[in-house]
């Protein structure tokens, strides 16, 4: 049998609190596409980072083409030809292809003046392209390209590096069906070419149709290798699934009352021909699950007016609103507590206290000028009734721990009387004890009869603490799980694109 | 108001600046050139404070020396033709700064240019029409006319106190209170330093920056006019030229960033007074006063040099 090009042998990797990857082993061998697959958070990404050197391994060993190492060097690994194209893509938009292509290995001219030598750079761009079967030139400007003809160029570059193994994560997340079997076909050629490919995808179909070989990873192990002939989209789910999730739901106070918003036929920029519609109601938590890129936030955005809407309508409390901006959505009590908290939820170099009144400056003056009296009130009632660790509420959100600073950004919107909650990924970078705290508050919102929409990629989470869940795929909104229905199994086939479960 | 540690090393500097050149050359502590310094902080701080607004929104205002000549020869012009009372006058001209603010202002938030660019050709623009509306002649009062009631406002002192400082005091306190205390103050941090923060908790970014802009070239206008009366001719290619890089540096080194969201206004009052006890002390000491650039620049430089190593200790 054939010596395998890159060998994983053992690998683990622990940061503090958190096992990302325990004791996984697999494969490639030369021109064989394997496809990676797993829920978010499964350990995929670390295992591309430790491939790349970008992250060291805490144990195990990578055999490269023969020599054993314990860990990989960014250097190592791509003098070890392995290249990657990752889902968003690293590409100067105001060079030319063959720019991209040679960038920092510029083919040089004119002696001491180092000139680039452009004839060169493109007589040696155009090869690679034609290998590829790109339908445009090497002087095309990068930025008047698609995102399918994009990746060919991080291909193209891959390929200039003399890559044997090309990890390929999410290629296909953007691309239209056509791309999609045009990359595929791409992904074949390379293999009869004898580079290998590590496959990442979501799209269980695409696994499926291009993959000779499958490894499942699932909380950070390898839970499964499927060969050729037992690569089946059930299979794959079945084995992406079955984690033991802690039960964290509380009950509802009481069921749930009248939608209090309404989203119909709501389409957003990311992709306007999708509409979605949903309804969130009165004291009850609706789970918005889905695969990353499937278009949760890009909703989410639209719904609190940081981008305008392409069509439908949205409805608050049976109303049908306009909402353009923030501002306006803020008008209408629903407020959102978003992904990103360091940039978009906190100013990190203000005080707690301004944190907190930031938008509700109005009730917390007078004649325009700040009430510093009042404002102290409510940051310290905060404080007290969120449980802030802080000796005082002058302290910088910045030194605050993360679940600390994501109470500081619930602060601000419970000291103004919410009627619906948007939440994106609400516990991300949250230590457990915190995280549990948040749940619980959540609750409380909700019997105090609070319409929460949680966006979160946590399975564990969203079946935690969910009354109801909408799946997204695409865009669009692939299927409705109540409470009684909700398993890791029956999201996750939503999720990929399967209507039933 | 609390003292900053950074207002508080700036205010050393004053004073141990000051009590060399005074050593050096007791000249200096002469009521006629304290009088003179302090009408000199009056100007320049009228229109630094101004800077540090737009500053602190994460802009800058390159047009302030234009537009100090633009309004001053207005100014000078609608008076000594006697088209307009001084008071009316003044009026127009600062309803004309505040428009010039407005435009600047809607360029930059509602159709995204970079102040830079907006300023920059505003620079140019204002400039340029100050000098074709006078045909390039210098402005003034014509011999002998006098404008007793209006030269005592602008240009007169009380008990030595020039009314310039006075006036410039009387808008650092209300400007303090705008900027430290008003809730305008506080969005303008706020959109400062995070303009994505500042729009997910519903500020009106747009209607702030584009006030930012208003006041500047508002507050901009009124030194003008203190500015046209104290020099009382102007020549419109020379008049203010460099204006608005003394506004920037007294901003700077009053501990302005210029990526926004950071400033006092203590600091730029600190700043001026630095900026201009410097350009004194280029006089008195008999450095030729071609080097005068040249002093400012090193200082400011070593200012931010310094807290830039202060503040990294700070952080380790």
């Amino acid at each position: 049998m054939q010596q395998p090009y890159l060998e994983v042998v053992g690998i683990s990797k622990s940061y503090p609190g958190v096992r990302a990857l325990s004791d996984v082993n697999f494969s490639v061998r030369k021109g064989e596409v394997v496809g990676l697959v797993g829920e978010n958070g499964a350990g995929k990404s670390t295992l591309m980072r430790i491939l790349g050197g970008v992250t060291e391994p805490s144990s195990g060993k990578i055999i490269l083409d023969g020599r054993e190492l314990t860990c990989l060097t960014v250097a190592e690994s791509m003098r070890g030809g392995i290249a990657f194209v990752h889902q968003e893509l690293n590409l100067f938009e105001n060079l030319t292809v063959a720019a991209n292509i040679f960038i920092g290995r510029e083919p040089r001219r004119g002696g001491v003046l180092r000139l680039v030598d452009e004839g060169e750079l493109n007589r040696r761009a155009t090869p690679l392209l034609t290998q590829l079967g790109a339908d445009f030139a090497a002087d095309t400007p990068v930025g008047a390209l698609s995102l399918a003809q994009m990746q060919l160029v991080e291909i193209a570059k891959a390929l200039s590096l003399r890559a044997r193994l090309i990890i390929m994560d999410e290629p296909t997340s953007s691309l239209t069906a056509t791309e999609t079997e045009r990359l595929l076909a791409v992904v074949a050629r390379l293999r009869s070419e004898g580079v290998s490919i590590i496959l990442i995808s979501h799209r269980l179909a695409e696994i499926e149709h291009a993959a000779d070989r499958v490894v499942v990873l699932r909380d950070g192990k390898c839970v499964g290798e499927l060969d050729r002939a037992d690569i089946r989209a059930e299979t794959m789910i079945r084995l992406m699934i079955g984690r033991d999730l802690k039960t964290l739901y509380r009950q509802p106070a009481r069921p749930p009352g009248e939608a209090v918003l309404q989203l119909k036929d709501v389409r957003t920029s990311y992709r306007p021909e999708q509409p979605v519609s949903l309804d969130v109601r009165r004291g009850e938590i609706l789970g918005l699950a889905g695969l990353v890129g499937s278009g949760r936030t890009e909703l989410a955005r639209a719904i609190f007016g940081l981008d305008p809407l392409k069509g439908g309508e949205i409805r608050i409390a049976g109303k049908a609103v306009a909402i353009t901006s923030p501002r306006a959505a803020i008008g209408h009590g629903l407020y959102l507590i978003p992904e990103d908290r360091k940039r978009s939820g906190l100013l990190l170099d203000f005080p707690i206290r301004s944190n907190v009144t930031l938008a509700s400056m109005d009730t917390h003056s007078r004649f325009g000028l700040v009430d510093r009296h009042a404002e102290e009130a409510s940051a310290e009632e905060q404080r007290r009734s969120l449980d802030i660790r802080t000796p005082s509420v002058s302290v910088l959100a910045g030194a605050l721990s993360g679940g600390n600073q994501q109470k500081v950004v619930l602060a601000k919107w419970l000291s103004m009387a919410p009627k619906i909650l948007v939440f994106d990924e609400p516990t991300r970078g949250v230590d457990v004890g915190a995280k549990n705290e948040i749940y619980g508050l959540m609750r409380a919102l909700s019997d105090r009869g609070v319409g929460i929409l949680m966006i979160s990629s946590d399975m564990e989470e969203v079946i935690g603490i969910s009354d109801r869940v909408a799946v997204m795929h695409e865009g669009r909104i692939a299927g409705f799980l109540g409470r009684e229905e909700l398993s890791e199994r029956a999201i996750l086939s939503l999720a990929v694109g399967r209507l039933a479960a | 108001m609390m003292i900053s540690r950074k207002d508080l090393s700036l205010l050393i500097l004053i004073i141990v600046v000051g009590t060399v050149v005074a050593i050096i050359n007791p000249r200096f502590l002469s009521p006629i050139n304290l009088s003179n310094t302090a009408n000199l902080i009056g100007l320049f701080g009228i229109f630094a404070v101004a800077q540090a607004f737009v500053i602190i929104s994460g802009g800058i205002e390159l047009s302030v020396g234009s537009i100090i000549a633009l309004l001053g020869v207005l100014f000078v012009d609608l008076v000594a033709a006697g088209t307009l009372s001084p008071g009316v006058a003044f009026l127009v001209v600062l309803a004309l700064g505040c428009l010039i603010g407005l435009l600047h202002g809607f360029l930059v938030a509602r159709v995204g240019l970079q102040p830079f660019v907006v300023t920059l050709c505003g620079l140019l623009i204002y400039r340029g029409i100050a000098r074709y509306y006078t045909e390039d002649a210098t402005a003034g009062f014509p011999f002998g006319a006098s404008f007793p009631t209006l030269e005592w406002l602008v240009a007169g002192r009380l008990y030595g106190v020039p009314h310039s400082l006075i006036a410039f005091l009387l808008i650092t306190v209300v400007m303090g209170v705008v900027l430290h205390r008003s809730v305008y103050g506080r969005h303008l941090f706020a959109v400062g330093k995070s303009e994505e923060a500042a729009r997910y908790s519903g500020i009106n970014t747009t209607r702030v920056v584009i006030s930012a802009y208003v006041i500047c070239c508002g507050l901009t206008a009124i030194a003008a006019v203190f500015i046209a009366m104290y020099t009382r001719s102007i020549s419109p290619s020379s008049h203010g030229n460099f204006y608005e890089l003394y506004a920037i540096a007294a901003a700077v080194l009053g501990g302005c960033s210029l990526r926004g969201g950071e400033g006092s206004i203590l600091g730029v009052v600190l700043g001026t007074v630095l900026l201009q006890v410097l350009q004194n002390l280029v006089n008195l000491l008999g450095i030729p006063s071609s080097l005068n650039f040249a002093v400012m620049g090193s200082v400011i430089l070593i200012g931010v040099l310094a807290d830039q190593q202060f503040s990294k200790r700070k952080v380790r």
